[in-house]
């Protein structure tokens, strides 16, 4: 299993030809108060930089975009009920939704976690 | 994911330092661009202070807001010139809330003036300060004379617990009625306070010296029940008490009588009808405003935000959100905004759109959590 990161503060945890895909633990904090999230139907077919996901704190609405193409296998129905999972677990239960990959070569050129880490910090 | 809201606020031209610049960072607060100034957004979290707020009492830093001291012969009636309230027969240390109004009628700003032996004590808000003072510089008679006293800060410390704490350090403080206001001393610093604020809740707002203030804020958080708070929930918690924000709720093409701020318009001045745009606002008192002020309430769970517009059933825009969010007291979204007079009945069914997406929607009665204000002789 490895974990891909972007500059639009996602993550990707890809495990065979399945990705996972959150929001980082810099994005939530950079948000604040999370209050809703809008997560893709499974089935729904997105392209890489589609509009995938919905994310609104107290202050701002952001969109979550896809960052690999891909077929969405599942949306996390819990961050819809309870928001407030994607501040207090962001890359962990707090993941937004799962897609098959359709083109595994996008992730190629995506950051590693230490390079995302690092790069974070020069914000 | 975009971060847009965050990087709109960045380029900002050079921004000046407040007095608690350094007091906000050293307690953890995200500082943001606000009315030319860094200010603290919030510490936190903006819901954890907000309730925090509603529960005990919270330290606001709005030194960023304007204070000015308006003085010169009769200048009681010269500010009858400028504003639809009752100066002349104003009370000393009663403050007023008033509406600097242009000759239209428009709001250039709302504030709250309080006679203070023979001056007046005006409170503007922080974007809008600069303006104000050169506008009342202009309409006003050569002999009043605007004193802006930029070296004061301004502390609000509001919440149910507000007046208990505050009178551990300022004894007397608390026998202040709401919208009282009065002259206190601390530790050989001038203080001005009054039981007012933007929030719903009982509280003060108090005028320090700025080289004073961080001390002052050090002795009222000391209190257990009090947190600093940043202006993150400081907005929400004025949507809550339904309080229009100037250059959002508020602006200079909207008239008193269209904000649903009736209560500003004092009777004497109305009978008299000399204050500016008296013609088109006794009209409107007359016959009803264009459009109106209203809150409303909002299926599901997404806030609704400034810049949506709302719809009839049938798709007809007849209005927009000036104000809008999630509150954390309540638990869902909250917004106000402007509507056609024919639609602004409490309960009228409409939908809000926003980046594509229709939202249920109906009008509401404001505020949306109660005012918890100290009424002297009212039961606690």
């Amino acid at each position: 299993m490895t974990v891909f990161f972007t500059k639009e503060h996602e993550w990707i945890k890809v495990d065979g030809d399945i990705a996972t895909v959150g929001i980082t633990d810099h994005a939530q904090e950079q948000l604040g108060d999370i209050v809703f999230a809008e997560v893709p139907e499974a089935g729904r077919s997105l392209s890489k930089g589609q509009e995938a996901a919905v994310v609104e704190s107290v202050k701002a609405a952001s969109d979550v975009y896809a960052p690999v193409s891909g077929e969405v296998t599942e949306g996390n129905g819990k961050v819809v009920d309870d928001p407030s999972i994607v501040n207090s677990d962001p890359e962990g239960e707090g993941w937004f939704f799962k897609l098959k990959l359709a083109n595994p070569g996008e992730l190629d050129g995506l950051m590693d976690e230490a390079a995302y880490r690092e790069w974070v910090k020069t914000l | 994911m975009s971060m847009d809201a965050e990087s709109d606020t960045v380029d900002e031209p050079r921004l000046d330092k407040l007095p608690l610049d350094s007091w906000h960072r050293t307690r953890g607060a995200r500082m943001v661009p606000f009315a030319g100034y860094e200010m603290p957004v919030q510490y936190e979290g903006i819901i954890a202070e907000h309730l925090w707020t509603r529960e005990n009492a919270g330290l606001f830093d709005v030194s960023h807001m304007g204070q000015l001291l308006v003085h010169g012969q009769s200048v009681d009636s010269a500010l009858e010139k400028l504003m639809p309230g009752d100066f002349q027969s104003a009370p000393d240390m009663k403050p007023k809330y008033s509406l600097l109004l242009n000759e239209d009628g428009g709001i250039i700003d709302d504030l709250m003036a309080t006679r203070r032996g023979e001056d007046f004590y005006v409170v503007v808000n922080g974007a809008t300060k600069h303006g104000d003072i050169a506008n009342m510089r202009s309409r006003l008679p050569d002999e009043i004379v605007i004193y802006y006293m930029k070296e004061q800060a301004l502390l609000a410390l509001q919440g149910p617990r507000a007046a208990e704490m505050l009178d551990t350090i300022l004894p007397g403080v608390a026998e202040l009625g709401f919208m009282q206001a009065g002259a206190f001393n601390w530790r050989g610093h001038n203080l001005w306070i009054s039981r007012s604020g933007y929030t719903g809740e009982d509280g003060f707002e108090i005028s320090v010296p700025g080289i004073a203030a961080a001390d002052l804020a050090d002795a009222i958080t000391a209190h257990e029940l009090v947190k600093p708070i940043g202006l993150g929930a400081r907005d929400s918690l004025r949507l809550e008490a339904g309080l229009p924000l100037y250059g959002h709720d508020l602006d200079d093409r909207t008239t008193p009588v269209m904000a649903g701020l009736n209560f500003a318009i004092n009777k004497r001045r109305r009978v008299e009808g000399e204050f500016p745009g008296a013609a088109r606002i006794l009209g409107e008192l007359g016959s009803g405003p264009p459009v109106l002020r209203v809150g409303f309430d909002i299926d599901g769970r997404q806030p609704v935000r400034e810049g949506a517009l709302v719809l009839t059933g049938e798709g007809n825009e007849v209005g927009r959100i000036t104000s809008g969010g999630f509150s954390p007291s309540l638990q869902r979204p909250i917004a106000m905004g402007y509507v056609g007079i024919s639609f602004a009945e409490l309960g009228t069914e409409l939908k809000l759109e926003q980046r594509g997406k229709l939202f249920e929607a109906r009008v509401a009665a404001m505020p949306f959590v109660p005012h918890r204000y100290h009424r002297k002789g009212a039961s606690a």
